[in-house]
């Protein structure tokens, strides 16, 4: 498919894919990984290619390199046999939401209370305790990803680190530049152009980006300032978290309704439901953190309280064995097509 | 007639990019349209899947192309290519045109792409669509949708009543179901007849078995035999075509770009004999790829095999179907096959007449051969460091030249002289009437936009 391809040329305006192709004339089994991570999967390729099935060539360059992109995430995953790319994932997480709800339910029941007294979630799980638990698993998770990232890195990137590429590979990654279309959106989706999905994405990524930065601030106030929680509506821990959790809900929302709305050409049931299984446990992190939020005065507070950190907690530990790898990959992939632009010129 | 077909204003007959531009053209003139592709959806718009660019004249630099080009210097690359067979009225009209049409098809949300890698020689002169031609009539298609122009798949026109020139109705046929469909004016826009391999066989006779058809198989030329058999005037007889060398292993229709082969000024080109039978070497491969073709029809059996050795074999694009690699020429030979003593004996013979020079493949070095027949005269480097690679060709053929005449205004002239009140053609149809012979890159584009956009015009107003 990649020899059609790189005969052919048409499509090589579209994205980084293309050019990275012409740059080869053979292909190794690392340079496929590579190209794979630099695909966004816009489909682009796939309407204005000629020779898409029934044509006896039958050629599907999104759809394939979608499903080699699945593989490296398992082929790259620390420890290889954790990974989510060959499971039933939404039955792995449900069942993995469930464990993590009831470790903290038992975490509840050996150090703190069931009882909700006004907003003070360390009187229904002491700070120590959640810090520890959450802390310890994110560690973790962060020490499998770093093993993954390095090795994918080893394997089909591997290139020295250069001030001008880096910048270059960080714009495409925060502006998602690939799937912009000069302008047009992408056909995304289905055929007819659109921004949505690059917007979703932004939703999504930067709402994760100001949750993490809320859960930071508030460390910081914790044990630095010694300021307890909870803080106030228009503190800043709350307003960040606030601003992402919104982020968090309407991003994954519409990226999970354009997947539901995909052109089937172009989508595989099994990298469908990996990516499908990662936005949901977002979704559902960001709606149990907002209603938390909303209801903390309330009695339901311990309760959404351990279902919030429950599903936190299932979070952390999936990011290295789900869909959250596409982010680093993809930004590898960025910066080493950024270094091949780099050399080229 | 069923309720499912009202009367339309236009039926435009074909569904590339002459069609699609005729087609938005009509509608937005106020007509209403129906097109009659006979190609199912996935293989709509007949060459126009496979075209990439658009040759347009400038006065200065655009977003994607560079420099100007100006129309003198367009109508004289044109008169260089059809030796003066091109009707200049028509063809001053088209290039004159072709700025208006750029800025036609952004506005319809074509976008275009700086020339692709490996084309740069065309940076100056056409416009490249993002995606290439497929992505481009997908965009009309889309907005035709939103226009309301109706579009039939499958639907191929299997007769047209025709009365003193008249146009009346039309025949379409669509899942073995005729209908008759009446429409106050039509736009044939349906191609040549490259895909009918009987009709390419009342010119080349048996040879044209071999022939290898670039696009569609639905380029039968229905409408066009049907508007010659009701008296519509000829331009250029059915022996014309475009044909380049193309890799002997593509599919018989459709194969695209993909299969084409650029390996062949590079080495040398033989026969199934084993021998040499051009000048490989004659010109710049651009302007010289496409007399491939008609040359490689006319050897035995319509094949003939390029072959390169490592010296010169990565300094082309990559092509779909891996090369034949052998250690030796004999052993080369038994792969493509070809009779290894005769070939063994052309290449030495080859060898030996090699001048030294300083090889270059971009310009018209001095590398060539003396005293063969026919002598190689650029290019010519001995075949000697292995592994050595062999393709086999074919014709390829492109597109048919044979047409209908037309006038200024895109109505087809009949024998009598007079032309149609509401008959117009627009595309490969009628591309004779300005490309007699030969080829510029980017002017079938060209010729179907502009002509597209005046016959779709032309047709609304022959309604009211």
């Amino acid at each position: 498919m990649l020899r059609l391809c790189n005969a052919c040329r048409y499509c090589e305006g579209y994205c980084a894919v293309f050019p990275a192709m012409e740059r080869r004339s053979a292909f190794s089994a690392a340079d496929v990984n590579y190209l794979a991570n630099l695909c966004h999967n816009c489909g682009e390729c796939y309407y204005a290619c000629p020779y898409t099935p029934p044509h006896e060539y039958a050629l599907n360059l999104p759809k394939v390199l979608a499903e080699i992109r699945v593989e490296t995430y398992a082929q790259f995953a620390f420890p290889r046999s954790f990974s989510l790319a060959h499971r039933n994932s939404t039955l792995v997480i449900s069942v993995l939401i469930a464990i993590a709800v009831g470790l903290i339910t038992a975490l509840v029941a050996a150090f703190g209370s069931f009882a909700a007294p006004g907003a003070d979630f360390y009187a229904v799980l002491p700070h120590q305790v959640m810090a520890f638990t959450l802390g310890l698993v994110f560690v973790l998770a962060a020490i499998a990803m770093l093993v993954a990232f390095v090795r994918f890195w080893r394997d089909g990137i591997g290139v020295p680190i250069e001030a001008a590429p880096l910048i270059a590979s960080l714009n495409d990654t925060l502006r998602l530049t690939n799937l912009d279309g000069h302008g047009a959106g992408c056909p995304y989706p289905q055929e007819r152009l659109s921004q949505m999905r690059r917007w979703f994405h932004h939703a999504t990524f930067y709402g994760f980006l100001l949750c993490f930065a809320s859960t930071c601030v508030a460390a910081f106030y914790h044990f630095v300032l010694g300021w307890r929680a909870p803080y106030p509506y228009l503190s800043v821990p709350v307003l960040l978290g606030t601003l992402g959790g919104l982020g968090l809900l309407i991003g994954p929302a519409g990226l999970f309704w354009l997947k539901r709305k995909r052109d089937p050409a172009l989508d595989d049931l099994n990298p469908r439901a990996f990516g499908e299984t990662f936005i949901v446990l977002l979704l559902l992190a960001s709606f149990t953190g907002l209603l938390l939020l909303a209801l903390r005065e309330t009695k339901a507070m311990s309760w959404l309280l351990i279902v919030h950190l429950g599903v936190v907690l299932a979070l952390f530990a999936s990011l290295p064995y789900g869909k959250f790898m596409h982010g680093k990959f993809r930004f590898a992939a960025l910066l080493r097509n950024a270094f091949e632009q780099s050399r080229r010129v | 007639m069923s309720d499912a077909f009202p009367v339309f204003d236009v039926l435009i007959a074909g569904g590339g990019n002459a069609a699609m531009c005729a087609a938005l053209s009509a509608r937005e003139s106020g007509a209403t349209v129906l097109v009659a592709e006979c190609a199912p959806q996935h293989m709509r718009a007949g060459n126009s899947r496979h075209a990439r660019n658009f040759r347009c004249m400038h006065a200065s630099p655009t977003s994607v192309l560079t420099d100007a080009y100006t129309e003198e210097e367009y109508f004289s690359d044109l008169l260089k290519v059809t030796a003066g067979h091109t009707n200049e009225e028509l063809a001053r009209l088209a290039i004159r045109s072709s700025p208006e049409c750029f800025a036609w098809m952004q506005q319809h949300g074509v976008r275009f792409q700086p020339s692709l890698a490996g084309t740069l020689h065309l940076g100056r002169t056409n416009a490249f669509f993002l995606g290439g031609g497929k992505a481009l009539v997908n965009t009309y298609y889309a907005i035709a949708e939103q226009l309301g122009v109706r579009v039939l798949y499958n639907a191929e026109v299997t007769a047209l009543r025709v009365c003193g020139g008249r146009f009346e109705s039309a025949t379409i046929t669509t899942d073995g179901s005729p209908i008759e469909i009446r429409a106050k004016a039509l736009v044939a826009a349906s191609g040549g007849f490259e895909a009918n391999i009987e009709w390419l066989s009342e010119a080349w006779g048996h040879a044209a078995m071999n022939f290898i058809i670039r696009g569609t198989p639905y380029n039968r030329g229905k409408i066009l035999r049907l508007l010659l058999d009701h008296g519509a005037d000829q331009v250029v007889d059915p022996s014309q075509f475009h044909a380049i060398a193309l890799d002997a292993r593509a599919p018989k229709f459709d194969g695209g770009i993909v299969t084409r082969l650029d390996t062949l000024p590079l080495g040398i080109v033989v026969n199934q004999r084993g021998q040499r039978f051009y000048d490989e070497g004659e010109d710049l491969w651009p302007k010289r790829y496409a007399i491939w073709g008609r040359l490689i029809a006319q050897q035995p059996d319509q094949i003939a095999y390029s072959i390169v050795d490592s010296k010169t074999a990565g300094l082309v694009m990559p092509s779909a179907f891996p090369a034949m690699q052998a250690r030796t020429i004999r052993e080369l030979a038994g792969l493509l096959p070809l009779p290894a003593d005769a070939l063994e004996a052309t290449v030495a013979e080859f060898n030996r007449s090699v001048v030294d020079g300083s090889f270059d493949h971009t310009l018209l070095d001095n590398c060539h051969t003396r005293g063969l027949s026919p002598d190689k005269t650029h290019w010519a480097l001995k075949l000697d460091s292995p592994p050595f690679y062999g393709y086999p060709l074919r014709p390829g053929i492109t597109f048919t030249y044979l047409g209908v005449k037309v006038n200024r205004y895109g109505q087809v002239v009949m024998k009598d002289g007079r032309p149609s009140p509401n008959i117009f053609a627009a595309g490969e149809i009628m591309a004779g009437n300005i490309l007699g012979q030969g080829y510029v890159a980017g002017i079938g584009m060209t010729i179907g936009t502009v002509f597209g956009r005046i016959a779709g015009q032309g047709a609304a107003s022959a309604t009211r």
